[in-house]
C-alpha cells in the first residue's frame, strides 16, 4: 500500500463562505496603492552618479522630498501585474462595447512600432535622418487616400475628437477664406456622437439638431428645410450610431452643396464600410479615421488614438501644419504657414502625429491588402446582423435590419421586468464577457448598442447570444432582485458613483501623523 | 486571413440564419452607385505576417534611430533610458487591448493605475489635483489657457517667449477658431523678458515655461504675485518633466495650472507622437477641469474602488457645453509614465535629475571651451543655448553626415528670426556617454575650423 | 402670503414681497437622479427670464436651470454647495437655489398653478 505522496482522491465537495483571511480570493488579488507599499530608500533603477557635482540652478532647487515611494523592480512588476489581472480586455473574452470597435490588436504591429528606427526617432531630427518615417507616413496617406476616394489628409490629430477639430476649423478656415463668414450654424443629427456638437460649439458655431426617422435615419425633409445661407456645415456620421446606413447621403451632400455648405462626415465607423464605399464617393467634404477603430492600434485603457482627417479638395489647403511633402531631395516635412502651407489652419499638436499608431495602421493595412480589409467589414457587418437575427427572438430592436457593423436594441423588451439595461449589462460582466455599450445613442429608450466586430468566430457568438437569451428570460422570468445586484464576481461589484461626485477623492493623500489623528 | 475566424461554412450558415443570400446583400441601404463589388484596384492584396515585417523594417532603416548614435537632441522631447519591465508590462494585454474604463468592476487595474498617476503628477508637480492625462504638452497648454478663460471668464492671454513655438503655435490655432486674443512675448533667447508688465484686469493667464525652450530656468514667485494681484491665472509649462526630479514646483511657486510633457518618463521619442500630456491644478478649480478624472469611492460591500467621475464635464454629456471637445485620454503613456515613475520612486527620480543636470552642465562647460561657441544660459536644466560662429542648421547638417545628431537649430523653431539663426539647442540625459560627448566635441570642432 | 407658481421647465417660484425664491420640482430631481452638484449664481448678478442662471448635476446628467423671471439675484442657497443631496431630499423647501428681486410680475401670470403643473407632469410620460 502506498503511504507515500500526495493524497490521491478526489476533494469533498466542501463549504465555503468566499471568506478568506487575506481578501484576495484565489487568482484574484487585493492590491494596494504604489503610495501604500512605500518602503523608503528603495529603488527600481540603479543610476550612475552625477558626472559633476556643479549646479546652475540659479537657486530654484527643489527643497524637501517629493513624496514618490520607494519600491524595487520585482515589487512593481507583481503591482502592475496584479492591477492588470482586474482588467478584462480583447485578448481576454468578447468586448462587444457599441461604437469602440474593440477589435483584435495583432502583435505584430506592437513589435514594429516599437524598431528603433521608428520609436528611437526624435522628431526634430534632421530630414536627412528620417527619410524611412516620412515614407512611412506618406504611405498611410496614399492608402487612407486610396481608401477612402479623397485627395487630401491631415495626418497630425491625436485622435477622433481633435480629427473632428480639425476637420471643422478647415471648414470654418474655408468659410473665413471665401468671405462667408456669416455662415455660422451647423447640423447635427439627434443621433451624432457627443463629440459632433462639442467640437461645433468650441468653434463658436450654433448646433441645429435634426430629427431622426422612425427609421433611425436623418429626416431628409427636416434636413432640407432646415437649409439655408447660414448653414456652414453638417455633421453625419455614417454609419451611423445606430448602425445604420444613412441611404440618402447622396442626396444629402447635394442638398447642401447646393445650398454652399460643407459636408463634415464622422469617420468612427468607417471600419463597416471600409474597402466597400468611397465615402468621396458620397459627397463628403472631410472625415477623420479613428487609426484606433478601423485599423486597430489598441486602445491601451484609453489612449493614444490618432485621427487623421481626409479632406476634399475645396478644404485640402486649410489641412494643418506640419505635413510631409516630396521635394527635390525627397521627403521633408513643411512645418510653417507658407508657401504650399501658407492657408493652413496651423498646429493642432506638439509634433508630427501619432507615428507609433501610423506604424500599427500601416501594418494592419498591409497585412489584410485591399482584399482583406474589404473581407474584415464584411464579416463585422455579418456577426452584426447574426446577432440581430439571434437576439431578436428576445430581445427588442427599434429598427429592422439589414444594420451595419453594431446592432442597436432598446429596452422595451424589459419593460415591467423591474430589470434595467445597466442590470443586463452587469449580469453579462459575471458570465465572462465585457457588456455591449448603454444608454447610447440616446434617441432610443434604454439603449443597448453590440458591435462584435469581425475578430469573433461563430462559436463565440453563439455563446454570447445563449447567454445574453437566457438572461433576457431571466429577467422576464421575474428574478429583478438577481440583476439589481450583479455583478456577484468581479474584483469590485457595483461602486458608488454619487460619493465619488460629491464628494471627489481625485488623489492618495499620506495619512495624517498619529498625534493629529489622535485630536 | 489570419485575423479573420469566420469559415466560409460559418458564413454561409449565418447568412441563412439572417436569411439573406450574400454579405453584399446586408449592404443594400448603400447607394448603387458607391457600392464596390471587389477589392479597390491599383491596392496590394493581403501579406503575410513575414512579408509585411520586411517591408516596414526596411521603412525603419532607413532612419538613423537617436539611440544609436550620440545625441542632443531636446526642444521638447528627449532622449531617455526607459527600462525594459515597462514596455512589457503596458503590453500585458488586459492593459493594452481595453477601452476607457467605463465599466468599473472590469476595469479597476487601469482605474488604479489612473488615480495613482493623478497623484504622482499632483505630487512632481506641488499641485492639488490632476487629471488622467492628455495628448500631449501642446495640447495641455492650449486646454489650460482655454480653462483660464472660463475661470476668469476674462479672453486675453500673455505667452511667454520663452514658449516653446509648438505649444504657441497650438494656443494660437485655438485662439483664432475659438476666439479669445493673445498677446506673444518675442523670442526670448537671453532669459530675461519682463512679464509681469504686460498683464493687466483683462488677462485670463500668464504661460511661462520653465525651463524655457532656450533652457532658462524662472523662479515663478514674483509672477504669481503679479498674477494673483490682477486676478490672472498662471500657467506653467514644463517640457522637461524630469527637471523637477531638481527643481522647485511649480507648485511651491504659486503657479494656479500646470501644463507638462510627460514623454521623458517611461515613454520614447516616437518621432513625436504619441506622448503624454499632463495636466494639474488647484482643487478649487477642479469643476473647470478638461479631460478625464478618477475619483476614489466604495462598492456595495464597502470596499474601496475606483471610479471615472465629474463626467459631467465632458462631451459624452455636456454634447455643446462640455469643457473641452477631448475624448480619450492618453492611456497607455500614462501607464507607462506611472510605472517607470514606480520604478524610480523617490530616491531615483532625484537621481536621475541631478544625473541629468551634471551632465548638461559638464557639456556646457566643455562646449563653452571650443572656439566659435558661447552659452547663452547661467541657470539650466538639461537643455542649454549655444551661439555658434555662424548659422546652426548647415552645422547640425553636416554633423548629422558624421553621425551626430547635435541638437535643435534655433531656426528651425523661429524661421522667421534670421538673427537667432546662429543659435543652437543643445540637451543632454543620462543616456550621454563620456564618448558621445567626445564625439559632438570633435566634430564641432573640425566643423567650426 | 406667498404664491407658488411653476414653468414648462420644471422650476417652481414661491413670490412673497416682491422677492421669488426658486428650486427644481420634486418631478425635476427625480428625473435627474442623486443629485451631485449645484452650481449657482453670485448675488448682484442680472438674471434675463429664459436665460441660463444655475447648473444641477447628477452623476449621469447636467441640466441648466433657468431664470423663470426677469430681476437681480439677491441670494443663493450657500447649504446647497456642501450638501446637493438637499435638492433631492427637500426640492420644494431646503433644496431651493436662489432669491430674485422680480422686475416685471406681469411674467408671473404666464406661469402654472400647482393644479396646472401637476396635470402637465402627468400628460408626460
Amino acid at each position: 500500500m502506498n503511504t507515500q505522496g500526495r493524497p490521491t482522491r478526489g476533494a469533498e465537495t466542501g463549504a465555503s463562505n468566499g471568506e478568506t483571511i487575506t481578501g484576495n480570493r484565489g487568482l484574484m488579488m487585493e492590491e494596494p496603492l504604489i503610495f501604500e507599499a512605500d518602503t523608503p530608500g528603495a529603488c527600481g533603477v540603479d543610476l550612475a552618479e552625477p558626472v559633476t557635482a556643479d549646479r546652475r540652478l540659479g537657486g530654484l532647487e527643489r527643497e524637501g522630498p517629493v513624496g514618490l515611494p520607494g519600491l524595487t523592480e520585482p515589487q512593481v512588476v507583481r503591482h502592475y501585474t496584479r492591477l492588470s489581472q482586474q482588467n478584462l480586455g480583447i485578448d481576454t473574452t468578447m468586448y462587444p462595447l457599441g461604437s469602440c470597435t474593440m477589435k483584435h490588436n495583432p502583435r505584430i504591429n506592437e513589435k514594429l512600432a516599437r524598431l528603433p528606427g521608428f520609436a528611437s526617432l526624435h522628431p526634430m531630427q534632421p530630414m536627412s535622418t528620417v527619410q524611412g518615417a516620412l515614407a512611412l507616413i506618406d504611405a498611410l496617406a496614399d492608402w487612407l487616400k486610396r481608401l477612402t476616394g479623397m485627395p487630401a489628409v491631415a495626418m497630425t490629430p491625436g485622435a477622433g475628437a481633435h480629427g473632428e477639430l480639425c476637420g471643422m476649423m478647415a471648414i470654418r478656415a474655408a468659410l473665413e477664406h471665401h468671405g462667408q463668414t456669416d455662415r455660422t450654424h451647423v447640423l447635427v443629427p439627434e443621433s451624432a456622437h457627443g463629440t459632433n456638437p462639442a467640437t461645433a460649439a468650441a468653434l463658436g458655431f450654433t448646433v441645429d439638431r435634426i430629427p431622426a426617422t422612425d427609421e433611425g435615419r436623418v429626416d431628409l425633409a427636416a434636413f432640407k428645410e432646415r437649409l439655408d445661407d447660414g448653414v456652414a456645415a453638417i455633421m453625419l456620421t455614417n454609419p451611423n450610431t445606430c448602425g445604420l446606413f444613412e441611404g440618402d447621403i447622396v442626396d444629402i451632400a447635394d442638398a447642401l452643396h447646393a445650398a454652399g455648405g460643407y459636408f463634415y462626415c464622422d469617420g468612427a465607423n468607417f471600419n463597416a464600410i471600409v474597402g466597400r464605399v468611397r465615402p468621396g464617393d458620397l459627397g463628403i467634404d472631410a472625415m477623420h479615421i479613428n487609426l484606433h477603430k478601423t485599423f486597430s492600434t489598441p486602445h491601451g485603457g484609453g489612449g493614444p488614438g490618432s485621427g487623421p482627417v481626409v479632406l476634399s479638395d475645396a478644404l485640402a489647403p486649410f489641412a494643418p501644419i506640419p505635413s510631409v511633402v516630396h521635394g527635390p531631395e525627397g521627403l521633408r516635412l513643411a512645418e510653417q504657414t507658407e508657401g504650399e502651407t501658407a492657408h493652413s489652419l496651423g498646429r493642432l499638436k506638439g509634433f508630427h502625429g501619432q507615428m507609433g499608431m501610423f506604424v500599427r495602421a500601416l501594418a494592419y493595412i498591409l497585412s489584410h491588402g485591399a482584399d482583406g480589409l474589404r473581407q474584415a467589414a464584411g464579416d463585422a457587418v455579418l456577426n452584426a446582423n447574426y446577432l440581430l437575427a439571434r437576439l431578436g427572438e428576445e430581445l427588442t430592436a427599434p429598427f429592422p435590419g439589414p444594420c451595419m457593423h453594431e446592432v442597436l436594441f432598446d429596452d422595451h423588451f424589459l419593460k415591467d421586468t423591474g430589470v434595467t439595461t445597466l442590470d443586463m449589462a452587469k449580469a453579462l460582466v459575471d458570465e465572462g464577457f465585457h457588456p455591449m455599450t448603454m444608454y447610447f445613442p440616446l434617441v432610443v429608450h434604454g439603449a443597448l448598442l453590440v458591435e462584435p466586430t469581425e475578430s469573433e468566430s461563430k462559436a463565440t457568438l453563439d455563446a454570447f447570444a445563449d447567454t445574453v437569451l437566457a438572461l433576457a428570460r431571466r429577467a422576464k422570468a421575474g428574478d429583478a432582485e438577481y440583476f439589481a445586484g450583479a455583478p456577484y464576481l468581479t474584483p469590485r461589484r457595483r461602486l458608488d458613483e454619487t460619493a465619488a461626485a460629491r464628494k471627489p477623492i481625485l488623489r492618495w493623500t499620506p495619512p495624517a501623523p498619529e498625534s493629529q489623528a489622535a485630536e | 486571413m489570419r485575423y479573420l475566424p469566420l469559415t466560409d461554412a460559418d458564413r454561409r450558415s449565418m447568412l441563412a440564419t439572417i436569411g439573406v443570400p450574400s454579405i453584399d446583400s446586408l449592404y443594400r441601404d448603400v447607394p448603387d452607385a458607391a457600392r464596390l463589388d471587389a477589392p479597390i484596384d491599383g491596392l496590394p492584396l493581403h501579406a503575410g505576417e513575414m512579408e509585411v515585417e520586411r517591408a516596414i523594417s526596411a521603412m525603419a532603416a532607413r532612419n538613423v534611430p537617436a539611440s544609436d548614435v550620440p545625441c542632443f537632441l531636446g526642444a521638447g522631447a528627449y532622449r531617455h533610458h526607459v527600462p525594459a519591465t515597462v514596455d512589457y508590462l503596458i503590453q500585458r494585454g488586459e492593459f493594452l487591448t481595453s477601452y476607457t474604463p467605463y465599466q468599473p468592476e472590469v476595469s479597476q487595474g487601469t482605474l488604479q493605475v489612473l488615480f495613482e498617476f493623478q497623484t504622482q503628477v499632483a505630487l512632481i508637480t506641488g499641485m492639488d489635483v490632476a487629471n488622467a492625462s492628455m495628448y500631449d504638452g501642446a495640447t495641455a497648454c492650449a486646454e489650460a489657457v482655454l480653462m483660464a478663460n472660463r475661470v476668469t471668464r476674462r479672453n486675453r492671454a500673455v505667452l511667454s517667449g520663452g514658449l516653446h513655438p509648438h505649444y504657441r503655435d497650438t494656443v494660437r490655432t485655438l485662439a483664432r477658431f475659438i476666439g479669445f486674443s493673445l498677446d506673444e512675448a518675442e523670442a526670448d533667447a537671453a532669459g530675461t523678458e519682463d512679464l509681469a508688465a504686460r498683464i493687466d484686469g483683462e488677462t485670463s493667464c500668464l504661460v511661462v515655461q520653465t525651463p524655457s525652450v532656450f533652457g532658462h530656468l524662472t523662479d515663478l514667485g514674483p509672477l504669481a504675485e503679479a498674477c494673483r494681484a490682477k486676478g490672472v491665472l498662471l500657467i506653467a509649462v514644463v517640457a522637461e518633466i524630469v527637471s523637477l526630479g531638481l527643481l522647485k514646483p511649480p507648485g511651491a511657486m504659486g503657479a494656479d495650472i500646470v501644463a507638462a510633457e510627460g514623454q521623458s518618463i517611461g515613454n520614447g521619442l516616437n518621432f513625436g507622437g504619441p506622448h503624454v500630456g499632463l495636466f494639474a491644478a488647484r482643487t478649487k478649480h477642479v469643476r473647470q477641469m478638461p479631460g478625464r478624472l478618477c475619483g476614489e469611492t466604495v462598492d456595495v460591500d464597502g470596499r474601496r474602488g475606483f471610479v471615472l467621475t465629474l463626467s459631467t464635464r465632458e462631451q459624452h454629456i455636456r454634447r455643446e457645453k462640455a469643457t473641452s471637445n477631448i475624448c480619450t485620454n492618453s492611456g497607455l503613456c500614462a501607464l507607462a509614465f506611472t510605472i517607470h515613475l514606480s520604478l524610480l520612486g523617490e530616491d531615483g527620480f532625484r537621481q536621475l535629475a541631478k544625473v541629468n543636470h551634471a551632465r548638461a552642465v559638464r557639456l556646457a562647460d566643455r562646449l563653452a571651451g571650443l572656439p566659435g561657441v558661447s552659452v547663452l544660459n547661467t541657470g539650466f536644466f538639461n537643455e542649454f543655448t549655444v551661439r555658434l560662429d555662424r548659422p546652426a542648421a548647415p552645422v547640425v547638417d553636416a554633423l548629422a553626415e558624421r553621425g551626430v545628431l547635435a541638437g535643435v537649430p534655433v531656426s528651425r523653431l523661429y524661421p522667421e528670426r534670421p538673427d537667432l539663426a546662429d543659435l543652437l539647442l543643445v540637451a543632454a540625459t543620462e543616456t550621454v556617454t563620456d564618448d558621445d560627448e567626445d564625439a559632438l566635441l570633435a566634430a564641432l570642432r573640425e566643423t567650426l575650423r | 402670503m406667498s404664491t407658488l407658481y411653476f414653468t414648462t421647465d420644471h422650476e417652481w417660484i414661491r413670490v412673497e414681497d416682491g422677492v421669488g425664491t426658486v428650486g427644481i420640482t420634486d418631478y425635476a430631481q427625480q428625473q435627474l437622479g442623486d443629485i451631485v452638484f449645484v452650481e449657482l449664481p453670485e448675488a448682484g448678478r442680472q438674471a434675463e427670464k429664459g436665460g441660463e442662471i444655475a447648473v444641477v448635476e447628477s452623476v449621469k446628467a447636467a441640466s441648466e436651470v433657468y431664470a423663470p423671471v426677469t430681476g437681480e439675484i439677491v441670494e443663493a442657497n450657500a447649504a446647497l454647495v456642501e450638501s446637493p443631496a438637499a435638492v433631492n431630499e427637500s426640492p420644494g423647501e431646503d433644496g431651493w437655489f436662489f432669491k430674485i428681486k422680480i422686475a416685471n410680475p406681469a411674467e408671473l401670470d404666464e406661469m402654472m398653478d400647482q393644479a396646472a403643473y401637476d396635470e402637465f407632469v402627468a400628460g408626460l410620460d
